[in-house]
């Protein structure tokens, strides 16, 4: 029941108007509608998706969409750079005090993930920014908080202040950030307990705790799983008490997190950091790009680009960009893509990056047959020079000749050669996209997701 | 007699349930006038039933986070109905909208919507996302069956997290019911062995087992949980007699796929809608009954042990709607006056 991505949601459209061979303002406005079913079954709020659109409707209409070869593609990357520039740069960067301690204060609301993140959080301030935190136990209402937080602390070996259930965590904090001076520690985490953003008694009481030495930080902890409500939510945190960050826990689940978005356009607050996964060592920067990839459903695409970039030779693709435009693209050079594609790394873990991958059922368990892409090599070297530049001439008698040669089925010859059609098609497609817009050169891995059917 | 009416009059004569209604309203009041005060708006500001005002309706159902496709169900239905009884005044309108959502509440078995208790030892398993508030409402629960006189006996399956066995310990002490527990890092499979065992042996009515919070994407975590599911029906056939997921309110869309999920591998019997006393709807609840079949069987309404309520479709609906019927009541005693 996984939710379908931007991209497979403009495939009617695209399809239509590929048809028409020109697209009207009615397509454009058809295309914002999956845009906006697209944010809402991401949880982005409804008066946030509103907006958006608006803006990114007035961006696209005016701009060479109405032109362009592939208009689909045109509108998710105007989207997706919308939706990119709205979360802000990378800025995991931490404010600390001039005047010792630094405090940071960890807000938000009940099971966020706030003491699991103060433990990732001083382990990654000790270990990349060579601190000495302490790390403070102020949540004293929910059973055992005291005890969680104190066996993180012995984990990571690090201190934690903590005096039971009796005091006020307000005093608590006191005395903890005094400590903290004495034993020159010089950085001070308060783990505060979860509450109702709509609890007056309990926010007053995070008014008093900032009260007590200005926080260099305080950071709302929001589960990237919540719904609508996440505007509410950050939206009363940041008036009573002025946030300086957003912590994106859970991240690690399959949810698309359109309340990044949400908190973001309210808040106006950078998100720092991406909780992904229980473990102390689970703490990461937030990219918006990556994060727009998320909300939008189209997988991990910019770490695959990544991943091809390095491991693609410059050259060789440029030169396999100018085949599959003149489309004298053959098998031997199908060969060496599916080569290169190989050395990208296990193609199990290639594959969960595609988009719509996540629609696959089992997909963390998917092992690719990588034999598979033996039968593939061994058919391609079983045919004749003639034969792997004009495939067209590959009748009947020839693919028997090349199933036997290469010890497979007709079957699967026939796979193969309709494989390599589509390929081509849509290497055409890719390359008019790439060369119809300020010559930009595309990354190419054609025909990927094909190979693996 | 309107919808409402029926509602009230259903209530009223019974103490019990005029109390328990009570608390929900009172734990409702922020959902509530949130909710019923947008359709208020919707019905003041529109006089006719025209397409704004369904796409107003729309919006707010959407912002209940009841999800894409069960609101353009629920719209299609509406107006299939509105047209039907040929309602042109917003104002009742409200009603049958009520009656529409209580309806995808009914609809199937009613009784799929209270604890199924076994003869002898009846075992209930709790199952959820990280932090949704499982062990909170085992204590709760536990709280609330012993009050109705059964012996309980708990299972700290949670062998995972920082403080999770020291928590449900907590909870235990304050409930007043035993703890069977085995230390942070055991195999949680192996401690839901021992508590069935003695459960059996100590002869309570009722034997409820945390377990760890995970994420419903972890193979690994899933397949624990699956073999935990495992041991306790090789120990006790029939048993785990109800597999509730504990669902946060807040939680958006993703809760479809949770309950999807742990319902592939717990076979899960009920919900338990948690931390409904803060601002979020909760309203993927009812694409999760329309879609999956699983029921809300209880409501968690705030953080102290008596803070649990049973699920009741039509209370659930009454509280959302009091206003509106505080307002009709008004309406058909004027008319009455006349
Ligand atoms: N306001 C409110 N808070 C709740 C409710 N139920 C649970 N909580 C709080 O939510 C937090 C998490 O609850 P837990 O019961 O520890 O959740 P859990 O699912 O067992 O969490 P893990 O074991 O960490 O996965 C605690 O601070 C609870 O007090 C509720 O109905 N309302
Ligand atoms: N998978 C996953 N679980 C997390 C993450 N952060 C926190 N958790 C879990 O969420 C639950 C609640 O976390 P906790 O730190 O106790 O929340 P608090 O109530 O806000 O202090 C615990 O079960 C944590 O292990 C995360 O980034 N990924
Ligand atoms: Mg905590
Ligand atoms: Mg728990």
């Amino acid at each position: 029941m996984a939710f379908e991505g931007l991209a497979e949601r403009l495939q009617g459209t695209i399809q239509r108007i590929k048809g028409k061979g020109k697209v009207s303002e009615a397509d454009v406005k058809e295309m914002m509608r999956e845009v906006r079913f697209a944010l809402i079954e991401a949880d982005v709020n409804l008066k946030v998706v509103k907006e958006f659109v608006k803006k990114v409707s007035e961006r696209a209409v005016g701009q060479d969409v109405m032109e362009s070869l592939t208009p689909g593609q045109q509108v998710v990357k105007i989207v997706k750079d919308e939706l990119t520039n709205l979360m802000g740069g990378e800025q995991s960067k931490i404010e600390f005090a001039t005047k010792q301690p630094t405090v940071i204060m960890m807000v938000g609301l009940q099971g966020a993930g706030k003491t699991t993140t103060s433990g990732k959080l001083a382990g990654m301030l000790r270990k990349k920014h060579n601190r000495k935190p302490l790390l403070v136990a102020a949540d004293v209402y929910r059973p055992a908080a005291v005890q969680q937080l104190e066996t993180i602390g012995k984990q990571l070996s690090l201190p934690v202040f903590s005096k039971g259930t009796d005091l006020s965590p307000v005093e608590i904090s006191r005395q903890a950030i005094e400590y903290a001076k004495a034993e020159h520690l010089d950085t001070v985490i308060i783990d505060t307990a979860g509450r109702l953003h709509v609890d007056e008694n309990l926010m007053q009481e995070l008014k008093d705790i900032r009260a007590l030495k200005e926080p260099d930080e305080i950071f709302l902890v929001v589960d990237a799983m919540t719904g609508q409500d996440a505007v509410n939510v950050a939206q009363n945190f940041n008036e009573a008490i002025g946030i300086t960050g957003v912590v994106l826990t859970k991240l690690d689940g399959d949810t698309r997190g359109g309340a990044a978005l949400s908190i973001r356009s309210v808040t106006d607050k950078p998100i720092k950091f991406v909780g992904m996964g229980e473990k102390m060592d689970a703490l990461e920067a937030f990219y918006p790009e990556r994060m727009a990839s998320r909300i939008l459903g189209m997988g991990d695409m910019l770490s695959l680009i990544e991943k091809a970039q390095t491991n693609v030779d410059e050259a060789k693709a440029k030169e396999l960009e100018e085949k599959f435009r003149t489309s004298s693209f053959t098998f031997d050079d199908f060969l060496e893509q599916m080569n290169q594609v190989k050395q990208m790394g296990p193609l199990d873990e290639i594959l969960k990056m595609l988009p719509g991958a996540n629609k696959i059922k089992g997909i963390e368990n998917a092992k690719v047959d990588e034999s598979q892409m033996g039968r593939v090599e061994a058919i391609i070297q079983s045919m004749t020079t003639q034969e792997k530049t004009t495939p067209e001439i590959i009748n009947s008698n020839r693919r028997k000749r090349i199933a036997k040669g290469s010890g497979t089925t007709i079957q699967d010859v026939n796979r193969l050669l309709k494989q390599f059609e589509d390929m081509k098609k849509m290497m055409k497609q890719m390359s008019g996209m790439a060369n119809s817009k300020k010559g930009k050169k595309k990354m190419s891995m054609p025909g990927l997701d094909s190979l693996f059917k | 007699m309107s919808f409402f009416k029926k509602l009230k009059d259903k209530f009223s004569g019974n103490q019990e349930a005029e109390q328990s209604t009570e608390k929900y309203k009172e734990g409702l009041t922020k959902t509530r006038t949130g909710f019923t005060s947008k359709i208020n708006d919707l019905v003041a500001r529109y006089r006719k039933v025209d397409e704004d005002f369904f796409e107003e309706l729309e919006e707010v159902l959407l912002q209940a986070d009841v999800g894409f496709e069960t609101v353009m169900e629920l719209m299609d239905q509406l107006r299939f109905e509105v047209q039907r009884k040929n309602v042109k005044d917003t104002s009742n309108v409200q009603s049958v909208i009520s009656e529409k959502l209580v309806e995808i509440y009914e609809a199937g078995d009613a009784e799929i919507n209270e604890l199924k208790f076994a003869d002898d030892l009846t075992v209930i398993l709790f199952v959820g996302v990280n932090g949704v508030g499982k062990t909170t409402s085992i204590a709760k629960l536990a709280h609330r069956l012993k009050n109705e006189g059964k012996t309980v006996l708990l299972a700290a399956g949670d062998t995972f997290r920082a403080g999770a066995i020291e928590q449900l310990d907590i909870w235990g002490k304050r409930v007043g019911v035993d703890v069977i527990k085995q230390s942070e890092g055991s195999d949680p499979a192996a401690v839901m062995y021992d508590a069935v065992r003695a459960a059996k042996s100590r002869g309570v009515d009722v034997l409820i087992c945390d377990t760890a919070g995970r994420l419903q994407n972890k193979v690994n975590l899933m397949n624990e949980l699956e073999k935990v599911h495992r041991v306790i029906s090789r120990e006790i056939p029939g048993a785990p007699h109800e597999v509730l997921l504990a669902l946060d309110a807040t939680t958006g869309q993703n809760a479809l796929i949770q309950a999807q999920t742990f319902k592939e591998v717990t076979n899960v019997t009920g919900i338990v809608l948690t931390k409904l006393d803060g601002t979020a709807k909760g309203g993927i609840v009812l694409a999760i009954r329309n879609k999956l079949k699983i029921p809300v069987k209880f409501v968690g309404l705030g953080e102290q042990m008596d803070d649990l309520q049973p699920f009741d479709a039509q209370k659930y609906v009454y509280g959302l709607f009091a206003e509106g019927l505080d307002k009709e009541e008004e309406l058909e005693n004027a008319e009455a006056d006349k």
